[in-house]
């Protein structure tokens, strides 16, 4: 019997946490994902699965915060659905039984990694990361983009302060370098 | 530049990748009986016109759409911007 321990994305059995003076950077371990994209011609029922699933489909450029499932538009009918790993280990399976033939799904938890960015400094921070129009967010709105060449979801969420990064979990080691410059240089 | 992207609103240019004509988009029949020749055309021979051009950008820093935007190459004025899946729908690209 094998006995596997499981790693974060930065390789450490605890999640990393990385506090300065005003702003604090989380890696967050407890993210299940996958990826839902409607199938041409079923995007109506896509839809209203997904609106019963968030209370809402998120449109371009937003995300439904929601729980336990919450998502993010990603493209023109497609969305990326996340829940709490602990509980929704296999959110995939879950919401393909759900769409059936409406929609393709596809298990993202294992491509992404997860930082939170909290504290008065989460906008300073975020202009020198990337190009999104930090201070002109509101709650929910989510946006692709680039930090450190690497392709990023940015989400505000409920709090003023508080950012969420979805990056490429093979580069979380370098994305992690980028937020702790980042916040180096505004602490 | 700034490109008008249908659905995210203004984006600057440097935030896409220019993918060539808009043409691509009219693949050959490869069952027609002038299938080399239309092939030759498609893989290489290309307008290059001083004045207005439909080209293919992709979004590839923002939401990874491609885009068809009409540019003035002499001015770099944009008249149209579109989805390029819209575009290649309406033209019966949607099996």
């Amino acid at each position: 019997m094998h006995d596997l321990i499981s790693t974060t994305a930065l390789g450490g059995t605890e999640p990393q946490i990385n506090t300065f003076p005003h702003v604090t950077i989380t890696e967050n371990d407890g993210v299940a994902l996958a990826s839902v994209a409607a199938r041409m011609g079923h995007e109506k029922a896509c839809h209203a699965a997904l609106k019963k699933l968030l209370g809402a489909v998120p449109g371009p450029g937003r995300a439904q915060l929601h729980d336990p499932e919450a998502g993010f538009w990603m493209g023109p009918d497609q969305w990326m659905i996340g829940a709490p790993k602990a509980s929704h280990e296999l959110l995939a399976d879950t919401l393909k039984d759900l769409l059936g033939d409406a929609a393709s799904v596809t298990e993202q938890s294992g491509a992404w990694v997860c930082f939170d960015i909290t504290g008065p400094a989460m906008p300073e921070m975020c202009e020198r990361l990337c190009g999104v129009p930090i201070r002109q967010m509101q709650s929910g709105d989510a946006q692709r983009t680039v930090i450190h060449q690497l392709g990023c979801f940015v989400i505000r969420r409920e709090a003023d302060d508080h950012i969420r990064v979805f990056g490429p979990r093979a580069s979380a080691a370098t994305l992690h370098h980028a937020l702790i410059t980042a916040a180096k240089s505004v602490a | 530049m700034i490109i008008e992207h249908p659905l995210l609103g203004p984006r600057d240019s440097a935030e896409f990748t220019y993918m060539g004509d808009a043409r691509l988009i009219d693949r050959p029949d490869a069952s027609s009986e002038t299938a080399a020749r239309d092939f030759y055309e498609y893989g290489y021979l290309r307008e290059n016109p001083a004045g207005w051009h439909d080209e293919l950008w992709f979004h590839e820093a923002g939401d990874r759409s491609w885009l068809v935007v009409t540019r003035n190459t002499l001015t770099h004025e944009i008249s149209k911007v579109e989805m390029a899946r819209d575009v290649a729908r309406s033209r019966g690209r949607s099996k």
